[in-house]
């Protein structure tokens, strides 16, 4: 058998396996999902509260920070959760001991979030699109996707480094991912332009691929940026991407070797 | 590797194999590191086909010597090598020679054992019907029902669960294959039918079997060698009989290992 369709074999039973664990949980998927429209909701909200010249823009403005910053939430904390959650059930050394690359096992947790990230985020816009009534009509959704697809290499670079932590730490390791979530969160500009941080701040923005995806998305659906000027952007976000991907799998590897040495893979015995 | 090299060479080798793990504790404000030596200078040639049982009580190193063959710990010291290739260099290559059971029927609780079985072979690149059909048969042979099979195994007892386990990893056809108590949590009937099909696939696939076990009936009924494992340290490695012979002054394996290792094997107390 070729090396390439056993891993890609393998690469596509992660991806089932955590859409049957999804089946498996579909009840409290609902919830989560009801969280994250109100949560939506409630931000979108904050810009109806403004006088109506300015209202619609900022409605939008708000909703695409919070669609963004729901597909990342999905994307860190599903990749995170896959080594918590073979840690717990102690599943974990069954799927490292298996004969495929460890970019593999990465690639097929990062698929699934990808996909799972971004069927949640649909249904969440979907809801924004019904409850506020906004007109996005002259919005370059083309250009929006473009962005988009750019920037799940960089976020994915970003989740690889987020899924060591449950690999040091079981207990707390997940919760900790969202120390990473909190900062991206801080200094990419999801709720308001990054020029209103102070200047040491917006170091740490110049370097976060949340904050080009953001200024681009907008770009592309406030004032219908044309997809040709936003491809430079998705380009350099492509290329970031083929930077932190690399560097996540060096740090989650290196941490493997660590939790290797140490017998830390296991739960007990 | 072709099956002729397989052939010449030992299925494993061990030499000189140390493991000591570091225990940090919290006494008040203060940071207490202790050491726990759980494998000490391991040396052990296992040729192909054999049976090979480990003995020793709770906490003597069993576990963390397989853990080690199955390229889940790295040694601090030594080397292994399965079929020739050593384990840490060779990671990948060893990886597709070799399977574990575990003492622990690790799952995703809340899937079926057909969708943990589908998991299991996707990633050793088995297509996913032949791997049903082959653990349908495999499981047919243990006596678990194919109703069984849809069931989540959170809803399985242990025992069933633990069937679940040998099937996945027989699945894909290991050359070596480690057993870390495969049989705890088993009642007579199921523990007799698994040691059966231990034998079967020894015969019929050719099979190296390293099995860890406190069941002394077991160990003589199915292994060709018995190695005895005490504060991480192999005491005596030979046939049962001999063992029987030259320790247990002919009253029985049970009371070899009393002999060698001056303790109940369900022990979790450390000598001092």
């Amino acid at each position: 058998m070729l090396v390439v369709e056993r891993e890609a074999r393998a690469l596509g039973s992660i991806v089932r396996r955590n859409f049957h664990l999804i089946r498996r949980y579909l009840g409290w998927e609902v919830v989560f999902l009801f969280y994250n429209i109100i949560n939506t909701l409630t931000i979108g909200l904050i810009g109806l509260s403004l006088p109506a010249a300015q209202r619609a823009h900022t409605v939008v403005y708000l909703a695409i920070g919070a669609l963004l910053w729901n597909f990342l939430s999905i994307l860190f904390q599903e990749i995170a959760n896959a080594v918590s959650w073979e840690r717990w059930e102690g599943t974990i050394e069954y799927s490292f001991m298996a004969p495929i690359h460890r970019l593999t096992y990465l690639f097929g947790v990062c698929t699934y979030a990808v996909l799972y990230g971004l069927l949640r985020t649909a249904v969440v816009l979907l809801a924004i699109m019904v409850f506020f009534h906004v007109s996005i009509a002259h919005a370059d959704w083309w250009g929006a996707l473009v962005v988009l697809g750019g920037s799940v290499l960089p976020f994915i670079g970003l989740g690889l480094m987020g899924a060591v932590l449950p690999l040091l730490s079981t207990e707390r390791g997940a919760q900790a991912t969202q120390i990473i979530q909190g900062v991206l969160l801080l200094v990419s500009g999801v709720y308001y332009p990054v020029s209103v941080l102070p200047v040491w701040l917006r170091w740490f923005s110049w370097a976060s691929p949340a904050t080009y995806t953001l200024e681009a998305s907008r770009g592309a659906i406030l004032n219908g940026r044309s997809i040709g000027s936003v491809t430079g952007i998705s380009l350099e976000l492509l290329l970031s991407g083929l930077v932190l991907v690399p560097l996540g799998l060096w740090i989650f590897t290196s941490a493997e070797r660590w939790a290797m040495h140490r017998g830390t893979l296991k739960r007990n015995g | 590797m072709s099956s002729n090299a397989l052939g010449l060479i030992p299925a494993l080798e061990c030499h000189d194999l140390w493991k000591t793990f570091r225990n940090v504790r919290r006494e008040g404000w203060n940071r207490v590191v202790s050491q726990t030596k759980a494998v000490q200078g391991i040396n052990l040639i296992l040729p192909r086909n054999q049976i090979l049982g480990v003995l020793g009580p709770n906490g003597s190193g069993k576990s963390t010597l397989i853990r080690m063959m199955a390229t889940l710990l790295i040694p601090d010291q030594g080397s292994i090598e399965i079929f020739g290739m050593d384990v840490m260099k060779n990671r990948m290559a060893v990886r597709r020679l070799i399977n574990r059971v575990s003492v622990e029927a690790s799952f995703f609780k809340k899937l079926t054992a057909r969708e943990n079985l589908a998991y299991a072979a996707g990633l050793y690149g088995i297509p996913n019907r032949a791997a049903q059909q082959e653990a349908t048969r495999i499981l047919e042979r243990l006596s678990l029902p194919r109703a069984k099979l849809v069931i989540p195994l959170e809803n399985l007892s242990r025992g069933q669960q633990q069937k679940i386990a040998i099937a996945r990893a027989l699945l894909t056809s290991p050359n070596l294959m480690l057993l870390d108590e495969p049989t705890t949590g088993l009642d007579p009937t199921s523990r007799r039918e698994v040691q059966d099909f231990i034998l079967q696939v020894r015969a019929d696939h050719d099979a190296t079997i390293l099995i860890s076990t406190h069941d002394m009936v077991e160990a003589e009924r199915l292994c060709d060698q018995i190695a005895i494992i005490h504060l991480g340290k192999f005491v005596a490695n030979a046939a049962p009989a001999d063992l029987i012979s030259q320790w247990g002054e002919g009253q029985g394996l049970e009371y070899a290992f009393f002999r060698l290792t001056g303790r109940d094997l369900l022990s979790d107390e450390e000598p001092s």
